[in-house]
């Protein structure tokens, strides 16, 4: 391992491995397919969102070729349809599913000492509706392509844009239900089936914050499904629902699809928070600062998050007076966020700090996502929002909160739980070079884009007036130095199912139930159903001395 | 009696029958949501286009839409006792009653297709065959667009739960329940009356409402 790890044991190789649940229930294809095992089903979901994120990632890397000159090399059309591919892609087939259908499904159950999710048959449902959403937006974009971009903001997605509106909304749709049935399944798992001592105050982080997620999936997801209904509806038999020049109101669908998409908004950085309240104790070695405040906030995200939908809506003809409290009601959410980074830092605050991997991309998570969140709130700031509505600003914004923020924690719990899920040690080294690369990438990425959307250039548009060029060729050289820290993983990763040393149970001497169970875990998790003593988080400065095994 | 052991991630079949009641109740949640947001897009425009929702809802087919509530709080009713009897594990008697409540959907289903065909024959059936005219044309299409949807969306879930109570009524008729195990029975139950409660809304807002005050 690594030099300011010494302390960590990892077995050299030992006679044989026990059973896990990789070995047991046979290693067909058809004991893949047909499996209950949410651990075996977390798997073919990262597998399917990896596939999803490097071809939204593609579509990314042909829009900043076309903007790094101002004319671009696109037709106007073709841009179009790029970035709604990619942000089609992006939201709704790889950061909503992202991690709470990968490391939540996959350490839920072993956090709160279960055996299996609730309802692992509807577990396994909900990949195949995942699935086949994922088939037929990719047929949509392929086929015909979309031009929307991923709101499919009315009337121009019922009665300008092309034909295949209907199909891309029918895999949002049916994404839609995959996305309630693993909340549904979370929410049952986390009241009924912890193990004995676990109380709600030891529940991990991480299990408070895919909790709260579900709520949200379960309570905002069906209202996004009737509007796309609705919008369905309007397309096919040309009745005025939303369209003004039919008689319907444009405004109710903003408000609907907002009522979700705030919301999910939270889906998608939620989870997040919780890798990175794991992270950060266990490379800090102290305890998290304020538990119970980090995991009320990530309830109290779920409540606000129904309340300021409309801040997405300042300049599409609201009232002043609604627009103010509306913008007010914003400046609330921050409340949480800043609890959370606050309590973040606290904890590292004096912490015994280890640089490994899955903490630099924790820390990089808390750079990003502070950035992101300070820009949040000019854009919270009706003044300044109308000034930057519709400009790269508005871009930046949210790549750093989704992109600088979700990603880098997917890949900080990536790397945390590896030697958990797999058995296996990547490489130290080109991990954390990666985890460089992506941070450096990121900020040269999207940096300028906040600079160029207050000097007043427009998103959306192929091309744009030569005085951008200059930070537009920064961005794009950045976004090259993105792509390739972000493809490095595949192969350290990759190689380490292979070559990497086995972990022992417990490799980053961490607490908490995932880690008592043998790596990579047996069929039912755990050989006996733990009970629950101590409350989550109790490091010390010194890890606990361990076996061979790593048992502690 | 059959020999029923809990599925390997619940400790006892209690906590098994507690945390499928518990799992249906959070769908159920969603559900509402569900048709939250075509009660909420039914709201906004009623208060947009009164005069044209009354008045379209004046050509609403009142009878059968009273007969049909009616006979879906009959079936509500049936399987209330269904359930009780599946608490004492009658078998036999669930399975009649629940025969018959998904009968009783099956007729409400069948008025229900009457109504629609009625619909169909004066033109009120938006985008496909829509004869109104006059000013409140459009707020009556809107309002018919709506009234499909809801009580399509409606007629889906009672499919569903016909289909659900015949095959526990098969079940329950082969003994698969015990006074021990009928948790299936008792979620199909839970199902069932939300189906009913969804119309007990949708009945005022789609044939009361333009009638009232005339
Ligand atoms: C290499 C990194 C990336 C680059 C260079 C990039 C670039 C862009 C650009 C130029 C746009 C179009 C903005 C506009 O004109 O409105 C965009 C939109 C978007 N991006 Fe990215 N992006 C990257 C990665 C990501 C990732 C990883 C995600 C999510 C995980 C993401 C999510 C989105 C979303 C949701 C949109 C909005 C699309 C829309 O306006 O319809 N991006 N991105
Ligand atoms: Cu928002």
């Amino acid at each position: 391992m690594t030099a300011t790890s010494p302390d960590r044991a990892v077995t050299a190789r030992p006679a044989a491995q026990p059973p896990n649940y990789l070995t047991e229930g046979g290693s067909t294809l058809r004991s893949w397919l047909l499996t209950h095992d949410h651990k075996r089903i977390a798997i073919l979901y990262a597998l399917t969102i990896t596939v999803f994120f490097f071809f939204g990632g593609a579509a990314a890397a042909m829009i900043r070729l076309n903007l790094v000159t101002p004319p671009g090399i696109f037709a106007a059309d073709t841009y179009n349809r790029l970035f709604s591919i990619h942000g089609i892609v992006m939201v709704w087939f790889f950061l909503i599913p992202s991690i709470p259908n990968t490391l939540g499904n996959f350490l839920l159950p072993m956090m709160i000492g279960a055996k299996d999710l609730a309802f692992p048959r509807i577990n396994l449902l909900s990949w195949y509706l995942f699935v086949a959403a994922g088939v037929v937006a990719l047929f949509a974009v392929i086929a015909g392509g979309v031009d929307t971009g991923w709101t499919f903001y009315t009337p121009f997605s019922t009665m300008y844009s092309n034909s295949y509106v209907i199909l891309a909304i029918s895999a949002v749709f049916i994404s839609g239900f995959s996305s309630i049935l693993t909340g549904l399944n979370f929410i049952v798992t986390v009241h009924r089936l912890r193990a004995p001592g676990m109380t709600w105050y030891r529940l991990p982080i991480f299990v408070w914050s895919n909790y709260s997620t579900a709520i949200i999936l379960v309570l905002a997801t069906p209202v996004l499904a009737i509007t796309l209904a609705l919008l369905a509806v309007e397309r096919l038999l040309q009745v005025g629902i939303f369209d003004p020049a039919l008689g319907g109101d444009p405004l109710l669908f903003q408000h609907l699809f907002w009522f979700y998409s705030h919301p999910a908004v939270y889906i998608m950085i939620l989870p997040g928070f919780g890798v990175i309240s794991e992270v950060v104790p266990c490379f800090s070695r102290k305890p998290i600062f304020g538990y119970k405040f980090v995991a009320w906030a990530s309830v109290s995200f779920t409540a606000v998050s129904f309340l300021v939908w409309a801040h997405h809506m300042f300049v599409a003809g609201m009232s002043v007076y609604a627009a103010l409290v509306f913008s007010l009601l914003s400046y609330i959410i921050a409340v949480p966020s800043a609890i959370k980074v606050f309590n973040w830092t606290a904890t590292l605050h004096k912490g015994w700090i280890s640089f490994d991997a899955p903490m630099l991309y924790a820390l990089g998570f808390i750079g990003l996502f502070t950035t992101g969140g300070l820009s949040g709130l000019f854009t919270a700031n009706l003044a300044f929002d109308v000034h930057v509505t519709d400009t790269y600003f508005v871009v930046a914004h949210f790549h750093y909160i989704m992109v600088g923020g979700m990603v880098s924690a997917y890949f900080a719990g990536l790397h945390f739980w590896w030697p958990k899920i797999t058995g296996r040690i990547y490489h130290e080294w080109w991990a954390r070079i990666a985890a460089l690369l992506i941070f450096v990438g990121f900020n040269l990425t999207f940096f300028p884009q906040f600079i160029l959307g207050y000097l007043g250039m427009e998103r959306r548009y192929h091309s744009y007036p030569p005085e951008f060029q200059f930070w537009n060729i920064l961005s794009s050289a950045g976004a090259s130095i993105l792509a390739l820290g972000y493809v490095m993983p595949l192969f350290y990763l990759t190689w380490s199912l292979y070559r990497g040393q086995r972990a022992g149970a417990n490799p980053w001497a961490a607490t908490g139930l995932e880690w008592t169970t043998p790596s990579p875990p047996p069929k039912h998790n755990f050989d006996k159903t733990p009970t629950v003593t101590r409350p989550p988080y109790q490091y010390r400065p010194e890890p606990e001395p361990q076996d061979a095994q790593g048992h502690a | 009696m059959p020999d029923i052991r809990p599925e390997p991630q619940y400790a006892t079949l209690e906590q098994q029958a507690d945390v499928a009641v518990f799992g249906m109740w959070i769908f159920l949640a969603t559900e509402v949501l569900f048709f939250g947001g075509m009660l909420f897009a039914y709201t906004v425009y009623r208060g947009v286009y009164p005069e044209g929702f009354a008045e379209a809802g004046r050509h609403t087919k009142i009878v059968i839409g009273t007969v049909n509530t009616v006979i879906l709080l009959t079936s509500s009713f049936v399987v209330a006792w269904a359930v009780h009897l599946a608490e004492r594990g009658r078998g036999r008697g669930v399975a009649v009653l629940l025969g018959v409540a998904a009968l009783l959907g099956t007729v409400f289903l069948g008025l229900k297709g009457f109504e629609y065909y009625q619909e169909w024959h004066e033109g009120l059936v938006p985008g496909l065959r829509f004869e109104e005219t006059g000013p409140h044309a459009h707020a009556m299409e809107l309002f018919y667009l709506l009234y499909f949807m809801m009580t399509g969306v409606h007629g889906f879930h009672v499919t569903i739960g016909i289909g659900l109570m015949a095959t526990m009524a098969v079940r329950a008729w082969r003994g698969a329940f015990s006074s021990a195990y009928h948790t299936p029975v008792e979620i199909t139950g839970l199902y069932w009356h939300f189906v009913d409660i969804v119309w007990i809304f949708l009945y005022p807002l789609i044939y009361l409402v333009g009638r009232s005050g005339g």
